[in-house]
């Protein structure tokens, strides 16, 4: 079992429980040891950039702190989270001057490794152990890969070598057996926190999604962004009423995938906590759980 | 006003905002030669009072009290698509970030005053725990913003009970082991210590 840092961020916590839940499964079956960063705290989010910036810099600080005495690479599931630890990172090492006296005494936060969790999993040395572990192949999904923005953008931030076009996921989907689907809407942006105090405007970036998802002929969507996924599969009903037709676009994330692709047992379990149920389209697909 | 027939007003330019009225930080706002780029590539243009160009625009004429009246910053959602396609690195989510935080600090009311609320909450949240208690957050809220009583209140217990339901929401918050820091992170009134 090799070892690798985890933080998971707070929404993995609750909205986002069958992400937990599936990276974790999936990630044991390819013998890796999550190890959890002790007393993490918030990233700070979006309210923490827009409101207050030393406060952002100092929950990151703390973050990178706590984990730079765990495994390395660190790898984070939230896009958001890992872009705001990215962001503290990258801004710090030309000021630390931020720093509270607390965070700083804290110890080193230069040096830890962060890493979002799809980029981490689709590397070439991970698919290619995830290949041989194949049992069942996800022939009959046709999915769109959805990045979404924080994984990638800034790609000075980042460190993304392919932030106008990742292909991670496109890459480990293909490795799994999906049909994949190209299209020029992969880091278009959902709307992210907006779904709370602007659903409007969330419903008008995702309709268009839904629209060029489904021209394209996908019948589903995969992600590796919580905010994405809630966004696409809690409101899909009503932003679909919205839009005056039928839309059912499944949206997973790619962890579930994995585990369903590599038989987990429990895959049925994260799957029912959507609200948009994939069991109709997997038993079309003949993949009935 | 709609971006297609937003006209700006006759202004008197001043470069004093850039030199001095950014306290430290800079954004790269002197280096726009206003190809455009933030704007054609913006996914939120369509809600904005003032588009992404125009932002740099009246920050390089000194026009802050302007910025500082715009629901822009507000309607921004962050995705750095403009910065990472700028040839000149122009920070104009780090600029929005910063109207954003000026306006809080000064305790100012703004137009797009649930996004602020929904923002300030958030913070709350982490200032006490630590980590962010969803529902506590969610409920919170819906009681400020008049969504528990208003006409959204059936559709958001709804989607409350669909999630509950399903175990996408926690009962117990989450608490970190060690809290006192947050004070010092938290308690300055001024954007630095």
């Amino acid at each position: 079992m090799s070892k690798v840092g985890y933080y998971p961020g707070c929404s993995l916590e609750a909205t986002a429980r069958d992400y937990a839940e599936s990276l974790e499964a999936a990630t044991e079956l390819l013998g890796l040891e999550l190890v959890e960063v002790p007393d993490w705290n918030c990233c700070g989010a979006s309210a923490g950039h827009s409101l207050d910036h030393r406060a952002a810099l100092n929950l990151g600080a703390r973050n990178l702190a706590l984990a730079a005495a765990g495994p390395q690479p660190v790898v984070v599931p939230c896009a958001l989270c890992f872009n705001r630890l990215k962001s503290a990172q990258h801004e710090l090492t030309q000021d630390d001057s931020w720093l509270t006296p607390e965070v700083a005494a804290l110890g080193d936060w230069r040096g830890t490794q962060v890493v979002e969790l799809n980029q981490f999993l689709t590397s070439p040395a991970i698919l290619a152990r995830i290949e041989p572990l194949v049992q069942r192949r996800l022939t009959g999904l046709k999915p769109v890969a959805y990045y979404g923005c924080q994984g990638q953008r800034p790609p000075e931030v980042t460190g993304h070598p392919q932030a106008e076009n990742p292909t991670g996921l496109d890459r480990l989907l293909a490795s799994l057996g999906a049909e994949v689907i190209d299209w020029p809407h992969k880091t278009d942006c959902c709307g992210a926190s907006h779904a709370v105090s602007r659903p409007d405007l969330v419903a008008h970036l995702v309709g268009n999604l839904y629209l060029r998802a489904l021209e394209r002929g996908a019948n589903c969507i995969v992600t590796g962004c919580q905010m994405c996924q809630a966004n696409l599969d809690l409101y899909q009903a009503e932003i679909a009423r919205g839009l005056g037709r039928e839309v059912y676009l499944p949206v997973f994330y790619f962890t579930e995938l994995l585990g369903l692709a590599l038989g987990h047992p429990q895959a049925g379990r994260w799957l029912d906590r959507h609200l948009t149920s994939p069991r109709p389209l997997l038993a079309t697909a003949g993949l009935a759980i | 006003m709609t971006p297609e027939t937003a006209t700006l007003p006759s202004l008197r330019p001043s470069g004093e905002f850039l030199r001095a009225g950014l306290a430290g930080r800079e954004f790269n706002l002197a280096a726009c030669f206003g190809c455009k780029k933030c704007t054609n590539g913006c996914p939120l243009t369509f809600a904005m009072d003032l588009l992404p160009y125009q932002v740099v625009r009246l920050a390089q004429f000194g026009q802050v009290e302007q910025l500082l009246a715009a629901r822009t910053p507000w309607v921004c959602a962050s995705c750095q698509t403009c910065l990472t396609r700028c040839p000149n690195q122009v920070d104009l989510p780090g600029f929005m970030d910063w109207l954003k935080e000026k306006l809080f600090r000064a305790g100012a009311e703004v137009g797009e005053a649930r996004t602020l609320l929904f923002h300030r909450l958030f913070l709350e949240e982490v200032a006490k725990r630590g980590r962010v208690f969803e529902g506590s957050l969610l409920t919170r809220f819906l009681l400020k913003s008049g969504g528990a009583l208003g006409p959204e209140a059936i559709k958001n217990a709804r989607l409350g009970w669909e999630m509950l339901r399903r175990g996408r929401i926690k009962l117990v918050p989450p608490r970190l082991r060690r809290r006192r820091w947050l004070k010092g992170v938290f308690a300055s009134k001024e954007a630095r210590p």
